[in-house]
C-alpha cells in the first residue's frame, strides 16, 4: 500500500516534468522556402513523411519538434536541390518503409491492389443467379402479359 | 421464380456468423494487443554518417564521426536534460562507465543552461557531448526519439540500438552487445 501511494505521488510529480525542451524551432520548420515551385515540391513530400513522434500526422501537420527538424532537413535539401524523391529514399534507408506514406509498388502491397478486383469478382459470381432469375421473370411476366 | 429462398446447403447459413466472428475477433486482437510504438533503425550494421557536433557543455568536448572509430566499441546515447526517461538510465549509464565503457552523448535541443543542471543532479557519464539543435545526427542514424543507445564499433559501424530508457535488467545485454562489437 505504501508503496502503491509513492508511485501515485511519484507520477503525480513527474507529470509537469514530462516537457517539451525550451529551444526555438529550427529555423525551417515554420518558414517556407522563397522559391514557390520549391516550396511546393517540400510541400508535396512532407505531406507524405510520418512524423515519428505523433505517429498518424504527416510532419506537415505535426507541431512536434522533431516534425520541426525533418521539416527544416525537407526544405534544406530541397533548397540545395535535392530530389524528393531522393530525400524520401534517405529517409527510408535510416526508418525503414514506415516514414513514408507514399505506397510503394512491392510485392508485400499486392493483396491490397488485388482486393477490389477479387471483391467485384466475387460480388458478379453470387449476385449472376439472382440477376438471371429477375431476368427470366422479366421475360415470363412479358411473355404473360401478350 | 417460385418466391421461395433457394435452397442452401446447411453450413453456408453460418457463414455471415463467421465472417462476423472472425471480424470481432480481430477487432478484440487490436484492442487488446499492447501497442508498440517503436520505431526501429534501418541503419543497423551501417557506418555512421558524417558529422561534427560542436560542444554542448564548457566540461566536455563536441562531437564528430572521427572520434567514434577510435578502435574500441563505444556507446552513442541520444538523451536531452527536458527528457524524464533519460534522468531514469543515468545510473546505469554510470554503472556502465564504471565497468570501463566509453559513452558519447548526442544532447538533443538542449540549452546549455539546462543541461548542466541536469549533469549537476543525475551525474556525467559522458566522455563528450554533442549538441543537436537541429537533430540532425538522430535523423541521419534513424532514431526517433530520446533516450536512445546505439553500440558502435571500433570503425563506427551502429552494430545495436536500444529504444528507451536502460534499465538496470538490461546492463548485462549491452555489455554483451559491446563485447560483440569486438569482434
Amino acid at each position: 500500500m505504501k508503496r502503491l501511494i509513492i508511485a501515485i505521488l511519484t507520477l503525480l510529480l513527474a507529470t509537469p516534468l514530462a516537457a517539451q525542451d525550451q529551444m526555438p524551432p529550427a529555423p525551417l520548420a515554420y518558414k517556407q522556402l522563397d522559391d514557390p515551385a520549391l516550396e511546393a515540391k517540400a510541400q508535396g513530400l512532407m505531406e507524405t513523411l510520418r512524423c515519428l513522434k505523433c505517429q498518424s500526422q504527416s510532419i506537415a501537420d505535426s507541431d512536434a519538434p522533431m516534425a520541426g527538424d525533418m521539416r527544416h532537413q525537407v526544405r534544406t535539401r530541397i533548397a540545395a536541390g535535392e530530389e524528393p524523391e531522393a530525400i524520401r529514399t534517405w529517409l527510408v534507408e535510416r526508418y525503414g518503409d514506415y516514414v513514408s506514406y507514399a505506397p510503394q509498388n512491392k510485392p508485400i502491397m499486392w493483396p491490397l491492389f488485388a482486393a477490389p478486383l477479387v471483391i467485384l469478382l466475387l460480388a458478379v459470381f453470387l449476385l449472376r443467379g439472382r440477376f438471371r432469375s429477375a431476368g427470366k421473370k422479366e421475360t415470363d411476366n412479358k411473355v404473360a402479359g401478350e | 421464380m417460385t418466391g421461395e429462398a433457394p435452397k442452401r446447403s446447411g453450413l453456408a447459413i453460418w457463414l455471415p456468423l463467421a465472417v462476423f466472428g472472425a471480424f470481432f475477433a480481430l477487432v478484440i486482437w487490436g484492442l487488446y494487443r499492447p501497442a508498440d510504438r517503436d520505431v526501429a533503425s534501418a541503419f543497423i550494421g551501417k557506418p555512421l554518417p558524417q558529422f561534427n557536433l560542436p560542444a554542448a557543455t564548457e566540461d566536455r568536448p563536441g562531437l564528430s564521426t572521427a572520434e567514434m572509430k577510435a578502435g574500441k566499441p563505444r556507446l552513442l546515447n541520444v538523451f536531452a536534460s527536458w527528457c524524464v526517461p533519460c534522468a531514469v538510465e543515468a545510473p546505469q549509464l554510470e554503472a556502465l562507465r564504471q565497468q570501463g565503457v566509453d559513452i558519447d552523448g548526442v544532447a538533443i535541443r538542449d540549452r546549455s543552461e539546462d543541461l548542466n543542471r541536469f549533469l549537476a543532479t543525475y551525474g556525467n557519464p559522458f566522455t563528450r557531448i554533442g549538441k543537436d539543435d537541429l537533430s540532425e545526427v538522430q535523423l541521419g542514424i534513424g532514431s526517433s526519439g530520446v533516450p536512445e543507445t546505439f553500440v558502435i564499433d571500433g570503425k563506427g559501424v551502429i552494430r545495436h540500438q536500444h529504444i528507451g530508457e536502460i534499465r538496470p535488467e538490461d546492463v548485462p545485454m549491452i555489455l554483451e552487445k559491446l563485447k560483440e562489437a569486438q569482434s
